[in-house]
């Protein structure tokens, strides 16, 4: 019989990194952005954490959980902010390709990850190749200590570290903002439209900014999680894999809602490790061809949308476009 | 009222054609000062003379003939995925799926490599492996390019999902064909009887790749600038409509230059396969479909200036590897450098395309100046 109260838990974690990064990006998409940068913000958001906690964890005794986690969380903000602002810059105020520009920053950003991962590594001496930091894990991973005691229950649903809830939290709020409020009204039509935006008075660039780096640091925090929470406070370099991309896929899987985008992060990571536990035997070749779910399911995602042409299914209308204002 | 009028400190408009010496000049200076600025982070992070790094980028490319054979190499199979990619973005359809279409056309040639040896003799397995890969290829261009034509999905993320699916596929026939069993990779294809490689001219293990994609380049050149195709995928990338009014069958070209430039990303994976490394990962691409869609654009999609911009990137990856393992860094602070030399040439493009006019002290309105 399938473990399902073994499954959906792991399932959720999986998921939680995707939901926090495609948050950010469907943001970013609002705004008429497709940052592809997004793997490489998720890498750099989660080595700042380690780098920040890395360094409070060798100068001090014992751990205060509040530093411990304010201190990384304070870094990782920060470095994906960063690599927001960059991308703006250039996409933005120089309006430059946001593919090149994006994969640009992918690779930039990847490689900042695995040089200081790398270099902390050598930093820390130890044999294993990762950086290990429990005691700043421990504190982000603590749960309701009445978790273990409701059974099953508590095991789905209390059992995660606090980074998760306010994943969920952050989905809801962004499908409110963009759907319910004004500036949520301004951003799409930002993204729709930039010439008739402008026209209306709408700051473009200013929504563009604000939009993205927002994005940005979500999406960083999508990679804190994963360090802090999933790994159990190890980096090891790479480990983070794939999972960007897979965020990007989620955004155009929830057809650009961050509220769908809570349960479908989920089915994703499901679909992440249900090689593991589906049994295949000896066939270790099978299990490559399940790790293709998530994407395979995408692809269908997005021909039927397509398909079907419904309006408020759509990307925005001015995505991957720079706005130039007297180009018209 | 407030009759009041604020002129901006500054305004950007767009600027007329440059002549093409005067737009080189000002991505050699952009590059110039990624160059200074790399030199910079480095020795910031090593504490090395910097004319000791530029040495050993240099050297990392040039240091001996082997090094420079591999500099070629690399520099071909780059040129030959981002003249794949180009037709596409002449289109305005942004192929990112170089990398899975390269990598499904080496399985292609691999599948054939292991699969038909004892049942046809070397040639015949050769000429499969070539008409494999290029329609693997083109297939997996297809795909997207079909549905694009139809219903207008968005090509950006289809491609981009079809890689993944590709890699995924690799991967498990990785396993399925492994050897040494139990190793999951596949090791060098037939070593012993060396069916399906492709013939060394002389003693150089890359001249063939090497004179393949320069014939590529050729080709490529005149087809985009000198053949109704060509034209056609022009109009097309400028504007739809007026490709409509025209007469030109947009689904029709869309397809069709997809088909190109999935088959040329397939020639890529069976020269990676069939003449390089004789065996399969799936990594064997090495980003190049990512890497592509720079070299293309920071060459304008030209594919002259491709080699350059190809040849640039090569150049900087190799050096930044050149400093890793002299400096005892670790390799991927070559990526580092090569994303901050990205974005200052991408940065560089805005002055190509635009100028600033600055507030002029003292300007009031209605003075008018011209």
């Amino acid at each position: 019989m399938f473990d399902f109260i073994s499954f959906i838990p792991r399932a959720v974690v999986q998921g939680i990194p995707l939901l926090l990064g495609s948050t950010g990006e469907t943001l970013t998409e609002k705004s008429g952005n497709l940052n592809l940068g997004i793997p490489g913000i998720m890498y750099v958001g989660g080595i700042s954490g380690v780098i920040g906690s890395f360094f409070y964890e060798q100068s001090v005794e014992t751990v205060q959980p509040f530093a411990a986690i304010a201190i990384p969380l304070a870094c990782c903000i920060l470095g994906s902010l960063l690599m927001g602002l960059l991308y703006c810059f250039l996409t933005v105020t120089l309006r430059a390709n946001q593919n090149v520009t994006g994969l640009a920053l992918t690779t930039f950003g990847v490689g900042f990850g695995n040089f200081f991962g790398g270099s902390l590594i050598k930093l820390s001496g130890s044999s294993l190749p990762s950086v290990i930091l429990s005691a700043t894990s421990n504190c982000f991973r603590r749960s309701l200590p009445a978790a273990e005691k409701l059974g099953a229950f508590g095991k789905l649903f209390l059992s995660y570290g606090f980074l998760a809830y306010v994943a969920v939290i952050i989905a809801l709020v962004s499908a409110w903002v963009i759907n319910r409020t004004r500036v949520g009204l301004h951003l799409r039509a930002v993204g729709e439209n930039p010439n008739t935006a402008d026209a209306a008075g709408i700051n473009v660039s200013r929504y563009k900014y604000v939009a993205t780096c927002t994005g940005a640091v979500i999406a960083g925090l999508g990679g804190l999680y994963y360090v802090m929470d999933y790994a159990s406070g190890v980096w090891t370099n790479d480990a983070f894999g794939d999972r960007g991309w897979l965020a990007i896929a989620l955004v155009i899987f929830t057809v650009w809602r961050p509220n769908v985008g809570v349960l479908a992060s989920f089915l994703f990571g499901g679909l992440y490790i249900v090689h593991m536990y589906i049994p295949s035997g000896m066939n270790l070749a099978v299990k490559e061809l399940y790790k293709m779910a998530p994407y395979v399911v995408t692809t269908i995602v997005l021909v039927l949308t397509s398909m079907r042409n419904k309006r408020e299914n759509q990307p925005p209308a001015s995505l991957g476009l720079p706005y130039f204002r007297e180009e018209r | 009222m407030n009759s009041k009028t604020r002129t901006p400190l500054f305004h950007v408009s767009k600027r007329g054609l440059m002549p093409w010496y005067k737009t080189w000049a000002i991505r050699g200076l952009g590059l110039l000062l990624a160059v200074i600025a790399c030199g910079l982070i480095t020795t910031l992070v090593t504490g090395q003379n910097p004319l000791q790094v530029y040495a050993a980028i240099f050297n990392g490319s040039f240091g001996s003939p082997r090094k420079i054979w591999v500099l070629l190499q690399n520099i071909a199979m780059l040129l030959c995925v981002s003249l794949a990619v180009t037709p596409a973005f002449r289109m305005r359809c942004w192929n990112l799926g170089g990398e899975g279409q390269a990598l499904i056309g080496g399985l292609a040639a691999a599948a054939c490599m292991i699969l038909l040896p004892g049942r046809l003799p070397n040639w015949a397995v050769i000429a499969c492996m070539c008409v494999a890969s290029l329609a693997a290829g083109a297939l997996w261009a297809a795909i997207p390019a079909i549905f694009k034509a139809k219903w207008n999905t968005n090509e950006t993320l289809f491609t981009l999902m079809m890689n993944y699916v590709a890699t995924q596929l690799v991967a498990f026939y990785c396993v399925v064909w492994e050897s040494p069993k139990g190793s999951g990779t596949i090791g060098v294809i037939n070593s012993k009887t060396e069916i399906g490689w492709f013939p060394q001219i002389g003693s150089y293990k890359y001249l063939l790749n090497i004179l393949i994609v320069a014939a590529v380049c050729i080709l490529m050149y005149v087809y985009l600038n000198y053949s109704k195709h060509g034209y056609e995928i022009a109009v097309v990338g400028e504007s739809e409509r007026t490709a409509r009014y025209v007469g030109i069958k947009v689904e029709r070209v869309i397809v069709r230059t997809m088909l190109l430039s999935g088959a040329l990303c397939g020639l890529a994976g069976l020269l990676l396969v069939g003449s390089t490394n004789h065996t399969l990962t799936t990594t064997i691409v090495d980003g190049r479909g990512f890497t592509a869609v720079m070299v293309s654009w920071l060459a304008k999609f030209n594919p002259i200036w491709m080699i350059l911009t190809s040849f640039l990137l090569v150049f900087l990856g190799r050096g930044a590897g050149e400093i890793a393992t002299k400096f005892g860094l670790n390799r991927s602070f070559g990526d580092i450098l090569t994303g901050v030399i990205l974005f200052f040439i991408i940065g560089s493009e805005f002055f190509i395309n635009y100028q600033i006019h600055f507030r002029k002290s003292g300007e009031r309105e209605g003075k008018g100046s011209v």
